[in-house]
């Protein structure tokens, strides 16, 4: 299991979970709902490196986000998150709500940040072939894993309430992060990322779930196009919009190979 | 007691298989179903029918604000009390409201509201609702997890508009307003009364006890749904220890009144399932965008098993669409002048609400025929009631016209 500790941003508690070994370190900023426990896909990618992730505000493991209102407000939280973890650099990926705060960091940031990996990143629209409106979904809990996973059941398993949780406040928990995302990213998940992506240089990774019902695969290409550093970009089989959830073990494999490729 | 008739001005073309074959009335809502010219008509009858009730001694008269929505024809309330200042005299105009998160600057909500007032001389009725998901998030693209602090900036805006003398500027999370001074102020002073249309938040309870305004329910699913918000409202008045005055609330009522209860269940049961059935047709994605409700509503609501159980009994989702169910649950009060004075009054004093507003058209209602209903509630029903209350309670968020008026000059 990881070791758990907590950051203080801004009088704000964050929380860090961290497990493996490597000198340079693997940070993960997570995708929707966030990371309620320690997954199969961390822990596979643990095996290999030293694994961060930080809380992203409003997701589980730090409450609260309303004090972030631009996404200035919210790339500037991350930005402080990542100098707090106190490492002269590392790798960073970045899915889906947190592929977007990953693109952001990675054009501001050009010493810090050694590789990139984005999967599924918010961040553009495209009108002409439009992402699916995460918050216009049917209430009830199936809605959102539905659409963002392949294997539901993997978000479910990942989502188990713990013996002591409380059904109202864990329930709390996926809202609240989808009110977070929506936050700075409402009504398109665009950014404005694109008249940022040249400043991108670093070598970058670009994944995205063969099924994705959320954002099309177009998306994935205005980043590889206008990224300035080398891009290689893949598709994972049997995976939907979090393939970190639905396929964890080909994802560990080719952030590894891609890791591995760069190092030597 | 006063009593209002409110207006939702809903398209009445609808086609029968409206909800098997179209996913929403609201949001997406299909434009070829649209014909302008019916609306043209639409309008005039609406109007009609609002000075009409005006004319027939309803104490107000209400109309609200919908975005993309088939059983709400009013984008901008404003344009409809604006005529209603000219072609009535007596009624309160009531807004309900101006969903103010919406209004970019928000003082556009304060000009235009005082513009109402001085036209009319003073019998605006101020509504500030926060507004539903479909006409502010998906409609108008405001971010669900700002709504309501962008609405709570905007009320102080507004209220500081138009009551502060001189030029100010307004520093705000959300709106740089550097010279705000309004033009022109409203007739009333120190603002018109305010009311605030809201659905069963603790917070919204405290905040109109705290700013002294009415909190209206205002729910399409009658008395006996709203018995439990209602309890919930006059309980925690009692936390806070305000007093039990019934003009503190609002209360929003269907009804249909023939001259024998046999005529009544005939007449307005095509109307009432028109609306229930179709103009009630809402796709459930459009309901609950993460980020609308607070979060500490959403623990009440759920720990709350009283408002929970009238929710899944009366909400959207669970709605009757029969005649026979839309009466037993209460959503519409039909009968004879008699039953339905009794029922009202009966509903007013169980409910505690000084301030009932009346639907007396609904769905697809043709103008004669809510003009019926309203002239029988007039007439025969408002006698019986409107002493309600009267002896005991002063309603002290009721408008204070001029006594003087100027008014509209014979067209030649």
């Amino acid at each position: 299991m990881p070791e758990t500790r907590s950051l203080t941003i801004r009088d704000r508690e964050v929380r860090v979970l961290e497990e493996g070994r490597s000198d340079v370190p693997v940070v993960f900023l997570a995708g929707i709902g966030g990371v309620p426990a320690w997954t199969p896909f961390l822990e596979a990618l643990a095996k290999n490196r030293r694994v961060i992730v930080p809380s992203l505000p409003g997701f589980p493991g730090a409450t609260e986000f309303r004090h972030l209102d631009s996404l200035y407000d919210w790339v500037v939280h991350t930005l402080e998150t990542l100098e707090l973890l106190d490492e002269p650099t590392f790798d960073l990926i970045g899915s889906s709500v947190g592929g977007a705060l990953a693109s952001e960091i990675a054009s501001l940031v050009e010493t810090q940040v050694r590789r990139l990996v984005l999967i599924a990143p918010f961040g553009v629209f495209l009108e002409d072939d439009p992402a699916a409106d995460i918050w216009a979904q049917v209430p009830g809990p199936k809605s959102i894993p539905n659409l963002v996973c392949s294997h539901p059941e993997r978000w479910d398993a990942i989502w188990e309430m713990p013996a002591d949780g409380d059904e109202i406040e864990w329930s709390l928990l996926r809202t609240r992060s989808m009110e977070a995302a929506a936050r700075f990213l409402f009504p398109f998940g665009n950014t404005g990322v694109t008249s940022r992506l040249h400043r991108i240089h670093n070598s970058t990774l670009l994944v995205r779930g063969s099924e994705d019902r959320v954002l099309p695969s177009a998306y994935n290409a205005v980043f590889a196009e206008g990224i300035q550093g080398p891009v290689r970009t893949i598709e994972i089989e049997d995976a939907g919009h979090l393939p970190e959830i639905d396929n964890p073990e080909m994802l560990v494999r080719e952030i590894n190979a891609f890791l591995l490729d760069q190092e030597n | 007691m006063k009593n209002l008739w409110f207006h939702l001005m809903p398209y009445k073309d609808l086609p029968d298989d409206f909800r098997d074959t179209h996913p929403s009335v609201w949001v997406d809502i299909n434009s070829k179903l649209l014909d302008a010219k019916r609306v043209h008509q639409h309008y005039n009858e609406y109007l009609d029918e609002l000075e009409y009730a005006g004319q027939l001694g309803f104490d107000g008269i209400c109309c609200n604000e919908h975005h993309q929505n088939g059983y709400g024809l009013m984008p901008s309330p404003n344009l409809i009390a604006s005529t209603l200042t000219r072609r009535t005299t007596k009624p309160a105009i009531c807004v309900m409201g101006n969903s103010l998160a919406l209004y970019n600057p928000p003082t556009r909500v304060a000009e235009e509201f005082a513009m109402l007032d001085c036209m009319s001389g003073g019998r605006l009725i101020a509504g500030f609702p926060v507004g539903t998901p479909m006409d502010t998030i998906f409609a108008y693209a405001q971010n669900p997890s700002k709504l309501r602090e962008r609405y709570y900036e905007a009320h102080d805006i507004v209220m500081k508009a138009w009551q502060e003398d001189e030029t100010f500027s307004f520093n705000g999370r959300f709106n740089q307003l550097r010279y705000v001074n309004v033009w022109p102020r409203p007739v009333q002073k120190p603002h018109p009364p305010v009311w605030i249309p809201g659905g069963g938040s603790v917070e919204t309870w405290r905040w109109c006890a705290e700013m002294d305004y009415v909190y209206c329910y205002l729910s399409y699913f009658g008395y006996k749904a709203g018995e439990a918000t209602m309890k919930g409202f006059w309980d925690e008045m009692d936390k806070l220890g305000k007093d039990r005055n019934p003009y503190r609330a609002g209360f929003l009522q269907f009804v249909a009144v023939g001259e024998t209860e046999k005529e009544a269940l005939e007449l307005y049961k095509e109307s009432a399932e028109y609306f229930y059935g179709r103009c009630l047709h809402v796709n459930p994605k459009w309901a609950s965008p993460a980020g609308y409700q607070s979060e500490a509503t959403i623990r009440a609501k759920v720990q709350s098993q009283v408002a929970l159980a009238a929710q899944k009994s009366a909400g959207p989702a669970g709605a009757a669409r029969e005649w026979k169910d839309i009466l037993d649950l209460g959503y519409v009060i039909a009968g004879d002048p008699d039953q339905v004075a009794e029922r009202i009054r009966e509903v007013c004093t169980n409910l505690n609400v000084g301030h009932l507003m009346l639907l007396c058209q609904f769905g697809n209602m043709s103008t004669d025929l809510a003009k019926y209903n309203t002239k029988l509630y007039a007439e025969r029903v408002m006698p019986q009631i409107s002493d309600l209350f009267d002896d005991q309670w002063n309603d002290a968020w009721w408008p204070q016209p001029l006594s003087e008026r100027s008014l509209p000059a014979e067209v030649a």
